[in-house]
């Protein structure tokens, strides 16, 4: 058995610094999951395909399947649960568990990461431009249009305080 | 009756959960010392194994157990699908644990390991030595249906199940008609793709009991554990957690025999995930179809003579392959009052993958085909979509070619008009490479398990002193919102709160068995036995009210936390005191109901007559479509989807199953397709096998009838199955309208449509 090289990476998840001596071919999803307990990253194929395991890293949305632990020493990372106390995530929350967003859920951590990156950036999209931000956002369950609903509810009234 | 909560779209109960990533899935679960298992899968598709070599991977430091055929205490048994009664081996398939001398498809579990870790089981699968010898295999069903055929199985035939339907005079109808219409249409393999892949995680308890939490929509498989462990039943126990998508491809036993295996050989907790990989090659698949059909019909659009021919796809084991085919030819004809019918089908084992349930059961592919023949034949008519089909389609006191009656309100040309009235005044495309089409489909489903099952559910539904409530019931929740209609039927019932209530399920060893989350079924057949149990509580608390306000049972109502007489409304005693007082009494808080479907016997011969569900859903599809001349590219550009749905627990909840159906099945019509050549699966990944996108997708309109005329609560019908119905050849048949060319095999690929085009010319 060859012997693999460990290489000690320190990734900051939602606040917290987490360390450990990874295989330098380890990629940011595992090490969320495994070694940080980060489980609400989902792994749905482990290829770049599905985006359940989507997280933010710094101020950009990823799919951290595509991620080397590697890449994101001393960097930071949010997933849903770090996010309990972020106002655009609470509103986004509520927005999809009152638009009847939410099925099985598996897809929901991803989407709603995907989601809050896209608004920050995009706060007033149309129909559109969301089906455009979440179409590396697989879901299997819903058709999409209660999701869309929910994040164009959230975006209607952030733009409605402002105006 | 006025209703409170019934109705209404309130959030689920279990999406607060969800949205704060706190729900744990499967593999999100582990334990101190848990090992890690993977799965050695053949590398043919057909092969006898001339010898398994398992002892390197034995040394291997960090593996504790490498299993083999061998190892299982009984690897062939015959399958139960969480069915208690006993069909007989016609309706049942062998189930095989790990492969036995001969391989029947590509990815066929051969040997299991469990290791420390992931890295450890993968290693240890490589090292397992399997000598094969390739045999030559059959993977057109076609073929194998032939004299001669390679034998996929034991036996000499590979005919799985064989059924017919008889009505009328077929040739006699023939004669008679004035138009005739005659294709042949085929339906390809395709997969569930939820996003969860199959998982779980088991373990032995301190009383020597095997505890399997696993994603399934089946808690009944632990009958099946048990057996192939040869241990009693009540030794192992599965715990259901809430699904990452189901429909369909969770309802065959997934990992939960192979996690059995290693924590009995082990004794150490063990978790199994597929890879998306694994999954998409070795899970069950939708049937693909091959469907012959003939439908005449006389001049003024009477549809008098309907045949076909369906040849299904088994793959290489039988799972539900017969059911999948009963209620194919059952829904053969479609929902047409047509005098003369004549249906054959059969199911045929090949070297491709295994096929089973996937959300439409049989339904969908042959509701493909008759609905592109009725649209033809209207066509050739000069009729339009919705006239053919209201002057043809079932109506209340019609009867299926079956001989089954409908004695209730049957919605058919309601949905079709309404549906297709619903995409507006058409308009032309400005672009002159685009055509636009519009394409009406109808369809029925049944939703509850086939009758001669015998099917039932339990529920347990108990007050607390402070008023809140507890139900327990074995449901597994895939999404769907199954445990939502509980608690809003209890809510309802007992006039308290949906968040004072707290529902457990999925459990065998703490839940009432409930069945599966299967055929539509849970909320007619959990709905009612949670409904009964919630009713013999809310009577027990009406009788002690009764005497406590001096008030005639009829004239009190219970509603928000209070029993309130009907006449003088002042007059009410709280809930809490009522509760109070018939606990002191020693009257009961709980009640657990089971409620039974309707029964029938099991059909004695290949010939299907008489009832075979205990009700249908009946829906329509209108969609527009915009078609690229020079590509072929579709853009589907309006969905309507209308339904009677009897009655709308959860408006969300049921917008949300037809919406996601739509989406579904849109898939399937347009760009699913499982490749298998020669048994081998060329579409390995989501890079290849492609489903909708957000921006494939446009925002499905839904449009619901309340007829209240279903079986359920209430009621209600069943939609998460039916749902999926009628969208692809709603779309087969706003292509022809828009380009002329009518696609008979699935998916529509931009592809096909430029090729028929060409071929037109
Ligand atoms: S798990 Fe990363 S995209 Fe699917
Ligand atoms: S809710 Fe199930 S995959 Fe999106």
């Amino acid at each position: 058995m060859e012997i693999m090289r460990e290489i000690t990476v320190t990734v900051n998840v939602n606040g917290i610094p987490v360390r450990a001596a990874v295989s330098p071919q380890e990629s940011l999803l595992d090490f969320l999951r495994y070694r940080a307990g980060a489980t609400d990253v989902k792994c749905g194929c482990n290829k770049g395909d599905c985006g359940t395991c989507t997280v933010i890293l710094e101020d950009r949305a990823v799919k951290s399947c595509l991620v080397l632990a590697a890449q994101a020493d001393n960097r930071r990372v949010w997933t849903v649960r770090g996010l309990e106390k972020d106002p655009l995530m609470q509103a986004l929350q509520e927005s999809f568990a009152t638009h009847g967003a939410v099925q099985c859920g598996f897809c929901t951590p991803g989407m709603l990461l995907t989601a809050k990156n896209f608004l920050e950036h995009n706060p007033k999209p149309d129909r559109a431009e969301i089906k455009e931000a979440i179409a590396g956002n697989l879901c299997r369950c819903t058709g999409y249009k209660k999701i869309v609903d929910a994040i164009a509810a959230v975006a209607a009234s952030r733009t409605g305080d402002r105006a | 009756m006025e209703l409170n909560v019934i109705g209404k779209g309130l959030p689920k109960v279990d999406a607060w959960a969800k949205v704060k990533g706190k729900t744990v899935y499967a593999d999100d679960f582990s334990l101190p010392g848990m090992l890690y298992a993977k799965v050695l899968r053949s590398k043919y598709p057909a092969a006898r194994i001339l010898s398994i070599d398992t002892s390197r991977a034995k040394q291997l430091p960090g593996v504790h157990a490498v299993l083999t055929a061998k190892d299982v205490p009984n690897n062939n048994l015959r399958a139960k699908f969480g069915q208690s009664t006993d069909v007989g081996a016609q309706f049942e398939g062998l189930y095989r644990v790990l492969a036995e001398e001969k391989v029947r498809f590509l990815g066929e579990p051969v040997a299991l390991v469990a290791a420390e870790s992931l890295q450890i089981a993968e290693e240890a699968l490589d090292l397992i030595e399997v000598t094969y010898e390739p045999l030559p295999g059959v993977f057109d069903p076609v073929e194998a249906l032939k004299p001669g055929a390679y034998p996929v199985g034991e036996n000499e035939s590979n005919v799985v199940s064989r059924f017919k339907i008889r009505k009328g005079d077929i040739d006699a109808g023939f004669a008679a008609a004035d138009v005739i219409v005659e294709n042949t249409y085929h339906v390809p393999f395709v997969d569930h793709a939820y996003l969860e892949p199959e998982s779980g995680v088991a373990w032995l308890d301190e009383d020597g009991v095997i505890n399997i939490r696993v994603s399934t929509q089946v808690i009944e498989h632990f009958r099946t554990v048990a057996e192939v462990l040869g241990l009693p039943q009540n030794r192992v126990r599965v715990i259901g957690t809430w699904l990452g998508g189901g429909f369909g491809g969770k309802e065959d036993i997934t990992v939960e025999s192979f996690l059995a295996l290693l924590v009995w050989k082990t004794g150490r907790p063990v978790k199994l995930t597929y890879t998306r990989e694994e999954s998409l090659l070795a899970h069950s698949k939708r049937h693909p179809f091959l469907m012959k059909y003939k439908t005449g019909a006389t001049k003024d659009g009477r549809i008098i003579a309907l045949e076909a021919e369906l040849i299904a796809d088994a793959g290489a084991y039988t799972y539900l392959t017969p059911w999948v085919l009963l209620y194919a030819t059952v829904n053969a004809a479609g929902p047409y009052d047509i005098p003369n019918v004549k249906v054959d089908s059969v199911a045929v084992l090949t070297n491709n993958p295994f096929t089973s349930a996937n959300r439409g059961f049989g339904a969908i592919q042959p509701n493909v085909a008759y609905e592109s023949q009725v649209d033809e034949l209207a066509r050739v008519l000069g009729m339009d979509p919705l006239t053919i089909r209201q002057k043809n389609c079932l109506r209340q006191g019609a009867s299926l070619a079956t001989g089954f009656t409908f004695d209730r309100y049957v919605a058919l040309p309601e949905v079709a008009e309404k549906a297709w009235q619903a995409l507006g005044p058409a308009k032309e495309s400005q672009d002159k490479r685009i055509r636009i089409g519009r394409g009406l489909a109808i369809g029925m489903m049944s939703y509850g398990r086939l009758t001669f099952l015998h099917d039932s559910s339990r529920s347990y539904v108990k007050l607390e002193l402070d008023g809140s409530a507890v139900i327990r019931c074995g449901v597994p929740d895939l999404g769907g919102g199954q445990a939502q209609a509980l608690c809003q039927i209890v809510a309802e019932e007992l006039g308290i709160p949906i968040e004072k209530i707290k529902i457990y399920i999925s459990d065998t060893a703490l839940t009432p068995l409930a069945g599966t989350t299967t055929a539509t079924r849970q909320l007619y057949m959990s709905g009612n036995a949670t409904l009964k149990a919630a009713r013999e509580i809310k009577e027990r608390l009406l009788t002690k009210a009764s005497t406590m306000l001096n008030v005639r049972k009829a004239y009190l109502k219970i509603e928000n936390e209070k029993i309130v007489s009907l006449v003088e409304p002042g007059n009410f005693v709280s809930l809490k005191d009522v509760i109070a007082q018939c606990s002191s009494e020693g009257i009961e808080l709980f009640c657990e109901a089971q409620f039974n479907a309707p029964f029938t016997d099991i059909p004695a011969s290949e010939l299907i007559t008489g009832q075979t569900h205990p009700d249908f859903t009946f829906g329509a599809y209108a969609v527009e479509v915009a078609v690229d001349l020079e590509t072929g590219v579709v853009e589907v550009q309006k969905v309507v989807a209308c339904y009677d749905v009897g009655k709308a627990l959860n408006v969300l909840n049921v917008e949300g199953q037809l919406e996601g159906g739509a989406i579904y099945c849109l898939g399937y019509a347009l760009m699913e397709e499982l490749v298998v050549d020669q048994g081998r699966l060329k579409t390995p990944s989501f890079s290849e096998y492609l489903i909708p996108t957000a921006a494939d997708v446009p925002d499905v309109e839904t449009i619901l009838v309340e007829s209240g005329s279903g079986l359920g609560p209430y009621g209600a019908k069943g939609v998460g199955e039916p749902a999926c119905n009628s969208i692809a050849p709603a779309i087969l048949n706003a292509i022809r309208d828009a380009v002329g060319v009518r696609i008979t095999s699935l998916p529509a690929t931009p592809e096909k449509i430029v090729f028929a085009m060409q071929k037109k010319q």
